[in-house]
């Protein structure tokens, strides 16, 4: 007997669309993340990178063309920063939603699980990426400006990098146990992801005073992110940070997916059943 | 129409189930009795999928959980016993939510939303965000969203549960009105006696094993339903 979704393709394009009104309405609904997620960015770039210009020299490269200001150049890591907490965010919301319940309504749904994940990821990003139009947009009258195209060919870049830092972020909540760990799991794995990147110093620069550190900062897929961000707003692309970003999306969402199959994964299954069936 | 069949399970060396079997039929109000700890909670996340075991079977109008969940799920209508409903989103966003987790066109999902909560008179409170509804008003939006896909059977796992005696009462009419007017199959499980009309269907599930399996006034015999239980959980060592 087949097991199939009834109605179809259309049936598959509803739970994706429910999904995602549900992403949107809770970022709008949520004053105060979505307030947030936007003064961050900006908070670097107005007070951080202002002021950081006059010490950081820069010297030409690829992308740019000529000699860039500091806020030129931190803006694709800035951009990269709103996905990262973007995946976080929803990383921490299904650790939430797992301990309320609400995940169950989620994970009953006839939908293979893979889908609803990755559609609940999906969503996620779409929330994220445009935060950061937004974010672009204000830079923009900051004399930020990239290619007028560029905006337009960063957009696969910032989708594939968000799938994989919202993967990631999926990976982390199907480790963690409880709410209470995450905020530790945020110190350990965000500070360090953002800090050992591309995203506020060329890797050159971090090379002259630390080759441990630039090490670190080629290996970090944070790094790939950022710089396949920068490439695409320039209209260019980077090839090795895109397989990099590429590969590590699928092995993230892999990873993830069979993590949340309680057949599969005995660690996250039993941290299931124990938010399932506390007190009982 | 759910057949539960020799199911067994453990969390790692504790085992939870033991060779449970029973069946819930059309049109029936099935009780699921025992006390908090007998398995009930694991029960009901085997029979909705969340877990999965290997040792027997389960299966919704025919359709075995393991091999085919989602023809499965499809019938299956779901009442957990946490509160899942998002407490931020209004009534009619959270039935749409489920709807669309169930691959519904929004406009049949709208239609079929307004229709129950007009029955559950909960029509005026529609546009109103779930937290500022009572404990017994999202307990009934919960079941109007279990039956937003039309399933043939009914999960609810403790639905009274944290809920006064007036709502308690509310939600239970409510359920077997759901029975004899649709032919639902109803799996309830609970451990409060007066929750259980004589003619009622009653498995009761004592340290994961299922003790009795038959109608409530034969578990009853000539004393009441919580002495006819004593009677028969105390046989059990713990």
């Amino acid at each position: 007997m087949s097991d199939r979704v009834s109605g179809g393709t259309s049936a598959w394009v509803h739970c994706f669309l429910g999904i995602l009104t549900r992403e949107m309405l809770r970022f709008v609904m949520q004053r105060g993340r979505f307030l947030s997620a936007l003064v961050r960015p900006l908070v670097w770039l107005f007070v951080f990178a202002a002021g950081f210009r006059t010490v950081m020299g820069m010297s030409i490269i690829p992308p740019y063309a000529t000699y860039v200001l500091y806020e030129v150049y931190v803006t694709p890591g800035l951009s990269a920063m709103i996905l990262l907490f973007g995946g976080m965010q929803s990383s921490l919301a299904m650790v939430y939603d797992r301990e309320m319940g609400s995940m169950r309504v989620l994970l009953t749904s006839p939908f293979p699980r893979w889908y609803l994940l990755i559609a609940k990821l999906v969503a996620g990003v779409i929330v994220a990426v445009a935060q950061v139009y937004v974010f672009l947009a204000i830079a923009w009258f900051w004399e930020v400006k990239a290619p007028a195209f560029g905006y337009l060919t960063a957009l696969p870049a910032l989708i594939l990098s968000g799938v994989m830092l919202g993967a990631i972020g999926l990976l982390l909540s199907s480790m963690i146990k409880q709410l209470e760990n995450f905020a530790s799991v945020m110190n350990f794995v965000i500070f360090p992801m953002f800090f050992t990147s591309s995203a506020l110093y060329p890797i050159w620069k971090i090379e002259e005073s630390s080759p441990l550190l630039a090490f670190i900062c080629r290996f970090n897929p944070f790094t790939h992110a950022v710089e396949l961000i920068r490439f695409a707003l320039y209209n260019e692309v980077a090839w090795t940070s895109l397989a990099v970003v590429a590969g590590a999306s699928l092995v993230a969402l892999a990873w993830s997916v069979s993590a949340y199959n309680p057949a599969r994964s005995a660690a996250t299954f039993r941290a299931l059943a124990r938010n399932y069936t506390n007190g009982h | 129409m759910l057949g539960v069949d020799g199911v067994s399970y453990a969390y790692g060396a504790r085992k939870v189930l033991s060779g449970v079997s029973f069946a819930v039929r059309p049109g029936q109000f099935h009780t699921l009795l025992g006390l908090n700890g007998a398995g009930k909670t694991t029960l009901i996340s085997l029979i909705t999928g969340l877990f999965h075991t290997r040792t027997g079977h389960m299966a919704v109008m025919g359709h075995d959980i393991a091999r085919t969940p989602i023809m499965a799920l499809t019938r299956l209508g779901i009442v957990f016993q946490a509160r899942t409903l998002d407490p931020d989103l209004t009534v009619l966003r959270n039935l749409a939510y489920h709807g669309a987790l169930r691959g519904l066109p929004p406009k049949v999902v709208r239609a079929r939303a307004l229709d129950i909560l007009e029955r559950f008179a909960l029509a005026s409170r529609r546009d109103d965000p779930v937290r500022t509804l009572s404990g017994g008003q999202q307990r009934r939006v919960e079941i109007a969203r279990a039956l937003i896909h039309e399933p043939s059977v009914l999960v609810l796992d403790e639905p009274t549960a944290g809920l006064d005696p007036a709502a308690r009462t509310d939600i239970v009419a409510l359920v077997r009105a759901l029975v004899a007017e649709r032919g639902l199959g109803v799996l309830w499980t609970t451990h409060l006696f007066d929750e259980i009309v004589p003619s009622d269907a009653v498995t009761v599930l004592h340290q994961g094993r299922v003790l009795f399996d038959g109608i409530a006034q034969e578990l009853a015999q000539a004393g009441s339903l919580g002495e006819g239980f004593r009677r028969l959980t105390e046989r059990v060592a713990p």
